[in-house]
């Protein structure tokens, strides 16, 4: 058996994996916080809640209303998009005018309550749910075992991303998305309905966290705690990156999630922390973040 | 305004006789519970109220200066009111490396690195030994104050709890009633102004944030002492939540609305834990929504906009 630095191999790949598969999360959930930070210049403290609704509803579809893992993956992040439909026509909106801090303290009040509320109904221990019969099982690479589900969600995210880059800097929609977000009194003058691409913005923002939910039900805890938690992480990562670019977010998200992975085999207590420790640092060298420019 | 100088010191007076008659009035470790909030309150308002920065992490100062003052009152024997200000100083260390980190980032930015900074303060308090874990540290002795003032009376250790917050209050009414302070209104209110002006910006922010760190500290040294213990929930990002929402419920940038804010949200806690449970982070976050939709001045700030309203239609 091969080994690197006293680990061997497939342990440390294994590892990375795991790693790879937060990242991909964090890729998703940096992405869009980072588009509806473009658009409506707000900080989205829901996210993580959001994600957390979106894995749970995936248990509920399952568990009250015998709907499967693929009509859940279809139907889950619409019905958080409505949420945000809903959410941004009879909150945020009222809030456009103000200092942006007050969106991120709106937004944090719905974090605490949807959180409260999912923890009143559910508790705090996890739900289980069983990873689908097509993804059960492993790929045998030779060097070592491949989840099949790991690789799915991987696959899956990396092709939502790669979507959404291509939606916001290929197309024609995307084109108004950045015309937009640079000068909305403009491009409204042009006849472009700028408050309906406000709201379509969130709806698909909070929809990929919601996505993101669905693809973490099967692999992780599902627990109305797991959203918070993670949004930190995920904030740490959006100030390592920088909102300024999606495949700037994307690539940041990845990146550090191989990092923890690396750090749980090298030095786990360090785990949790990597990521923050790696924010202070970036501070210090490049405050305007990776990929980021000043604002 | 004479008028509004006149109402803020009848207002001090009130709260002092208050402050004072408390005790035999109401539940002494209530009140203190209360103090201990109020003070945070006072100083995290010093920074988003009259400095206009969000800070999503002061848990961190208030958790740092708990332990480290439960940590040697109680394993070094040292006196509790050493203790108060090894906690304090501690806290304000703290403040100063996040201060000067944080400070690079602007607006948005400033609250997420707090919080993130914060979460890794609260990761170390977690893995690190002299913290207790899980555990936290239980049984601090409360001790004596000056070899004199028995503590572990809940009287006697109430007016020096009080003696303290009013400490803590008149150096937050000195520093934004000075001319430093109307520096930090100025970079609120305009900050590349203020730049153009000659002011160097980010030394008068890492000050403001030190002090406010510093306060935080000395109000989490004084909860470990009358608590008696600390756990993970002092330096959790719930407790960063709360102090945020103290401060917005009383009043942003206003004297004496953190301390209303902070009495209202403890006594909420305390009244409301047993009846409903979970359900108290709900009604906090729809307090949050409630505050940013329908009351963004506060109930001080409204309480003073209603008054100078009045004020206003009287022929004077």
């Amino acid at each position: 058996m091969s080994e690197v630095f006293g680990i061997p191999l497939p342990a440390l790949l294994g590892q990375l994996m795991l790693g790879l598969v937060n990242g991909c999360f964090y890729a998703m959930l940096s992405l869009g916080l980072a588009i509806i930070f473009g658009m409506l210049n707000i900080i989205n403290f829901a996210h993580g809640a959001l994600y957390m609704m979106g894995a749970v509803f995936t248990w509920i579809a399952l568990a009250q209303f015998g709907i499967g893992y693929w009509w859940s993956l279809l139907l889950v992040p619409l019905v958080i998009a409505l949420f945000g439909v809903m959410v941004e026509r009879t909150m945020l909106r009222r809030l456009y005018k103000l200092d942006n801090l007050y969106g991120l303290l709106l937004t944090f009040g719905i974090a605490l309550v949807t959180e409260g509320l999912f923890r009143h109904r559910y508790g705090v221990s996890g739900l289980p749910y069983s990873i689908p019969e097509a993804f059960s099982g492993t790929f045998n690479l030779g060097f070592m075992f491949l989840p099949k589900y790991r690789a799915w969600v991987i696959a899956a995210s990396l092709l939502t991303c790669f979507t959404t880059w291509f939606v916001v800097e290929r197309t024609q929609l995307g084109a108004y998305l950045r015309a937009a977000t640079e000068n909305p009194q403009l491009v409204q003058t042009f006849g472009i309905n700028v408050p309906a691409m406000i709201t379509i913005t969130y709806a698909v923002g909070v929809g990929l966290a919601g996505l993101a939910g669905v693809l973490a039900a099967p692999a992780t805890q599902i627990s109305p705690l797991m959203g918070t938690n993670l949004i930190i992480v995920v904030f740490a990562v959006v100030v390592i990156g920088g909102m300024g670019s999606i495949l700037g977010s994307i690539v940041t998200g990845l990146g550090l999630g191989l990092i923890e992975g690396l750090t749980k085999v090298f030095y786990s207590q360090a785990s949790n922390s990597v990521v923050f420790l790696i924010m202070a640092l970036v501070l210090l060298v490049r405050p305007a973040g990776l990929f980021g420019r000043e604002r | 305004m004479p008028n509004l100088s006149k109402v803020r010191l009848a207002g001090y007076g009130a709260l002092l006789a208050a402050g004072l008659v408390a005790p035999f009035v109401a539940y002494p470790i209530f009140l203190m519970h209360a103090l201990c909030f109020a003070l945070f309150a006072c100083a995290f308002n010093l920074l988003l109220g009259y400095t206009g920065l969000l800070s999503f992490g002061h848990a961190a100062f208030f958790g740092t200066a708990a332990y480290v003052t439960g940590h040697v009152v109680k394993t070094m024997a040292v006196p509790p009111g050493l203790g108060v200000l090894a906690g304090t100083a501690a806290a304000t260390a703290v403040g100063f490396v996040f201060g000067s980190l944080v400070i690079r980032r602007q607006g948005i930015y400033f609250a997420m690195i707090t919080l993130a900074l914060a979460q890794l303060m609260y990761f170390f308090f977690l893995q690190t030994s002299f913290t207790g874990g899980e555990d936290g540290i239980q049984g601090i002795p409360r001790g004596h104050f000056l070899w004199m003032v028995n503590l572990a009376d809940d009287r006697k250790l109430y007016y020096v709890v009080l003696a303290t917050f009013l400490f803590g209050f008149v150096v937050i009414h000195r520093t934004i009633h000075s001319p430093f302070g109307q520096v930090l209104k100025a970079i609120r209110e305009n900050e590349p102004r203020a730049v153009s002006l000659g002011y160097d910006v980010n030394k008068y922010k890492l000050l403001a944030f030190v002090i406010s760190a510093g306060l935080s500290g000395l109000a989490g040294a004084m909860y470990a002492i009358v608590f008696t213990f600390v756990t993970l929930t002092s330096s959790d990002w719930h407790t960063s939540g709360e102090v945020v929402l103290m401060t917005l419920l009383g009043g942003l940038g206003t004297v004496f609305g953190p301390i209303v804010g902070a009495f209202a949200v403890v006594t909420l806690q305390t009244q409301l834990a047993d009846k409903v449970g979970s359900l108290v982070t709900v009604i906090m976050g729809a307090m949050f929504i409630g505050c940013v939709l329908l009351f963004r001045r506060g109930i001080v700030g409204e309480a003073v906009g209603l008054y100078n309203r009045v004020l206003g239609r009287r022929p004077y």
